[in-house]
């Protein structure tokens, strides 16, 4: 039901109901405009790789997010007035999350910007929560066999995003230079950093 | 947790075996699976009424449920962790004694 991502057939849908919201006075294109630039203004992947750079840097924070993510990145001004949950799930030396949305494409847009198009692929949503070992590789993200992976399948109003491991050999690295260090696909899962 | 939380974290559920004529959020790969309670989310109007353009979804509590690769496709080592919402969910009564 709600497994079509088809790019052409979605993009004429969407065109067609704006124009009938137009043309019945519903809504202007204008405010639409509007209402979607707010939705998208700064929302980057370089706001969720400050979230890491900050959990990498200060324990307390880190335990804050990972507690309550949502209340945590709000002290960063991230999420403000939105009605998601975040839950950041932490990579250990043992264990690995991925994200994904095998529904649709739900995605924690904020943090990460819009999301790239392998994500809302039915590929990858319907492979990554059968063979996550198998699509990760794929990736170029090999892990040790004995690496416990969970997937996370974003059915609700819950956002996901991983916190992957702090790399070695950093730690004469600023709180900065660490976030640039920070891929969008590290906090998806699909990559380490 | 919330008062009036059905399963605490922990608890062993059941998914259930249906198959509506309409939207839902409980996966096909999913139903009729066992899992375990990872923690309730909050509270939120139930996604197969609202998508009807219905004013009475009831409101539930979601929660995140673990499954085991191996329930779930019959192999793989891995971990599914999916929000459902409550009435997806009844106690495992079996699963809790294994």
């Amino acid at each position: 039901m709600s497994g079509d991502h088809s790019d052409a057939t979605i993009a004429q849908r969407v065109r067609r109901l704006e124009t009938l919201l137009e043309e019945k006075g519903v809504l202007s294109g204008a405010r639409l405009d509007e209402i979607i630039d707010a939705s998208l203004t700064g929302a980057s992947p370089a706001n969720g790789a400050r979230v890491v750079a900050r959990a990498w840097t200060d324990a307390d924070f880190r335990a804050r997010l990972l507690a309550d993510g949502t209340a945590a990145v709000r002290e960063l001004g991230f999420m403000e007035g939105s009605y998601q949950r975040l839950r950041v799930v932490e990579n250990t030396d043992t264990t690995h999350n991925v994200i994904v949305c095998t529904l649709c494409s739900c995605y924690p847009l904020r943090l990460l910007g819009p999301s790239p198009s392998w994500y809302k692929s039915e590929a990858y949503r319907s492979r990554v929560v059968r063979e996550p070992r198998a699509v990760l590789a794929e990736f170029g993200l090999e892990l040790p066999a004995g690496t416990e992976i969970t997937v996370w399948d974003s059915s609700a109003e819950t956002r996901y995003m991983v916190l992957p491991r702090r790399p070695d050999g950093t730690d004469d690295l600023g709180e900065e230079q660490l976030a640039a260090l920070v891929t969008r696909n590290a906090l998806i899962g699909t990559a380490a950093v | 947790m919330a008062d009036g939380d059905r399963f605490p974290p922990g608890t062993a559920v059941r998914t259930f075996h249906h198959d509506p004529p309409h939207h839902t959020r409980l996966p096909r790969y999913a139903r009729g699976k066992r899992g375990v309670v990872v923690e309730p989310e909050g509270r939120a109007e139930l996604a197969d009424v609202s998508a009807q353009g219905r004013g009475d979804a009831p409101v539930e509590q979601v929660y995140a449920v673990r499954f085991a690769a191996r329930d779930l496709w019959g192999e793989g080592d891995h971990h599914v962790v999916l929000d459902l919402w409550e009435s997806y969910l009844e106690a495992d009564e079996e699963g809790a004694a294994r």
